[in-house]
């Protein structure tokens, strides 16, 4: 009873809580970093610091007036945001934060589940949130909107397809889909996947990048040109659903990142005998820090470029990511045969 | 049990989706319904033990080609009203046709496979192979070499005229 129900409920809910308190202050991490790049404070008012700007903001969101487009399609309407959220919070059932340890005398495992297909229900999933952009611009009876997710779905469609073989190149370097599996096998095999496949870490950054809409690819909400984007009509808490999906989304990227080519909860260098010392940090901690990192450059990264034109994006993707991705994966594909 | 009661549940749900689809009046919403019909089909994959499937299922179908057709829908004017036919049933006699023949082949198939005992396609012990991933994937390289090279020459022969018909001077 307490390990098939017990236990596993309590993992959902600590990591549903970790993750909605990680996106707002993800959105504060953001505005802080982006402001220090620009020479400004960023948020101070709210709290030391601001360190309370999230609260606030999650207040003046609850309170605002919820208004839904006269000609627009109510139940879509409605649909769209919690459409964009769900599938950006699954995701979270197969990431693995660190290996089984014992906590209070009982193994406990720190992922939730571990599925033989945990990458491709990743994948799949994702995929399944693109509904929620789609449909927010159809729904919406407004011409930004809609323009916004016609680019949005075209973007996340493609860039899916390279993403999708980087992945089967890891696959291949792991011999397993399961999540737990690809970190075990980079413990077995002495090498975070990052520095066997250099160029299979470049595309999935960029693509992961196109993937959560983020700068320099924020083509389906760029203020200048679309009001808004995908999000326009959208007001007070479902305009905050779509803003919690992104972040979430981004979290998700990441940690999917840190598990295929950082080693997960590894420590750094997890063959080297000289850094055992290092094990006193629980293996959490070191997912946690990855994580982070990754995080800090996709907000390094918005600070940095500008946004792409949409043409430039569409032929980055199939023109220049999907052959390389290909490639990639046929050479990983030959030196494996050549080498086993 | 409670395999069973979820069987009906999902079944019924795919079911109701499915009617759904042909009977909404809007094209878009009867995307939808299609896309849910796809999540529930990938329900039940995983009732059966085939996870593999199920998140392809997913993957392909929900969130890959219908997002095409949600793209194609949303493109063509829906806003204007559905154009009266001269005769609206002028396919019932057909559809009921169509649609006596695939109950009769499901009956009979049903009927026949009741009686026979169930024939796995290859002995489980003849599988070097564990996990769901790993026995599709044995199974695809050597039972099905040829219905699986067939599948890609017809996938390969779609691009190819898809890009002749995209593409009107090459």
């Amino acid at each position: 009873m307490i390990d098939t129900l017990l236990i596993p409920l309590l993992k959902i809910v600590i990591v549903l809580n970790a993750t909605l308190v990680a996106v707002t202050y993800m959105v504060l991490l953001e505005r802080k970093v982006i402001a220090w790049a620009q020479s400004r404070l960023g948020p101070m008012r709210v709290g030391p610091y601001g360190i309370l700007q999230p609260v606030a903001d999650a207040i003046k969101l609850m309170l605002k007036e919820d208004i839904t487009p006269v000609r627009a399609d109510r139940w879509v309407f409605t649909a769209a945001p919690i459409i964009s959220m769900v599938p950006a919070l699954i995701v979270y059932a197969v990431i693995p934060f660190g290996p089984v340890v014992n906590l209070f005398g009982r193994q406990v495992s720190l992922y939730i589940t571990d599925i033989n297909v945990g990458l491709l229900y990743i994948v799949s999933v994702a995929s399944v949130g693109v509904y929620g952009i789609i449909l927010a611009g159809y729904a919406s009876n407004s011409k930004f909107p809609l323009l916004a997710s016609l680019r949005a779905s075209a973007q996340l469609i493609s860039y899916e397809v390279a993403v999708t073989l980087i992945l089967v190149s890891v696959i291949l370097m792991a011999g397993s889909l399961s999540m737990v599996s690809i970190v075990r096998a980079q413990e077995s095999q002495h090498l975070w996947y990052a520095f066997v496949q250099p160029f299979a870490f470049g595309i999935f950054v960029i693509g992961s990048l196109a993937e959560t809409n983020r700068a320099p690819f924020d083509m389906p909400e760029a203020e200048q040109e679309l009001t808004g984007g995908f999000h326009t009509e959208y007001s007070g808490m479902r305009f905050a659903l779509f803003f919690l999906a992104e972040y979430a989304n981004m979290i998700v990227v990441s940690s999917v990142a840190t598990t295929l080519f950082l080693g997960g909860w590894l420590r750094p260098f997890p063959s080297v005998a000289a850094l055992a010392f290092l094990d006193f940090i629980p293996s959490w901690t070191w997912f946690l820090i990855k994580s982070f990192l990754f995080l800090y450059f996709f907000i390094w990264i918005r600070a940095t470029l500008p946004r792409y034109r949409y043409d430039q994006l569409m032929r980055l993707g199939w023109k220049v990511l999907i052959p390389l991705a290909i490639l990639n994966l046929v050479v990983t594909g030959i030196v494996k045969v050549l080498i086993s | 049990m409670g395999t069973a009661i979820a069987f009906y549940f999902i079944s019924a749900c795919i079911l109701g989706f499915a009617v759904m689809v042909i009977s909404t009046k809007d094209t878009v919403h009867s995307v939808l319904f299609l896309v849910l019909d796809f999540l529930f089909v990938a329900a039940l994959y995983v009732l059966l033990g085939a996870q593999f499937l199920a998140a392809i299922q997913i993957l392909v179908y929900a969130g890959g080609i219908v997002v095409l057709y949600l793209f194609v829908v949303m493109l063509v004017n829906l806003k204007r009203p559905p154009e009266a036919h001269s005769d609206p049933h002028r396919k019932t006699k057909l559809g009921f046709g169509l649609a006596a023949a695939v109950l009769a082949e499901l009956a009979l198939l049903a009927f026949r496979s009741s009686d026979m005992p169930v024939r796995p396609i290859v002995e489980a012990a003849a599988v070097p192979v564990t996990g769901n991933t790993e026995v599709v994937g044995w199974m695809l390289y050597t039972s099905y070499l040829i219905p699986f090279e067939i599948a890609s020459m017809l996938l390969l022969v779609a691009m190819i005229g898809a890009i002749v018909l995209a593409k009107r001077e090459l």
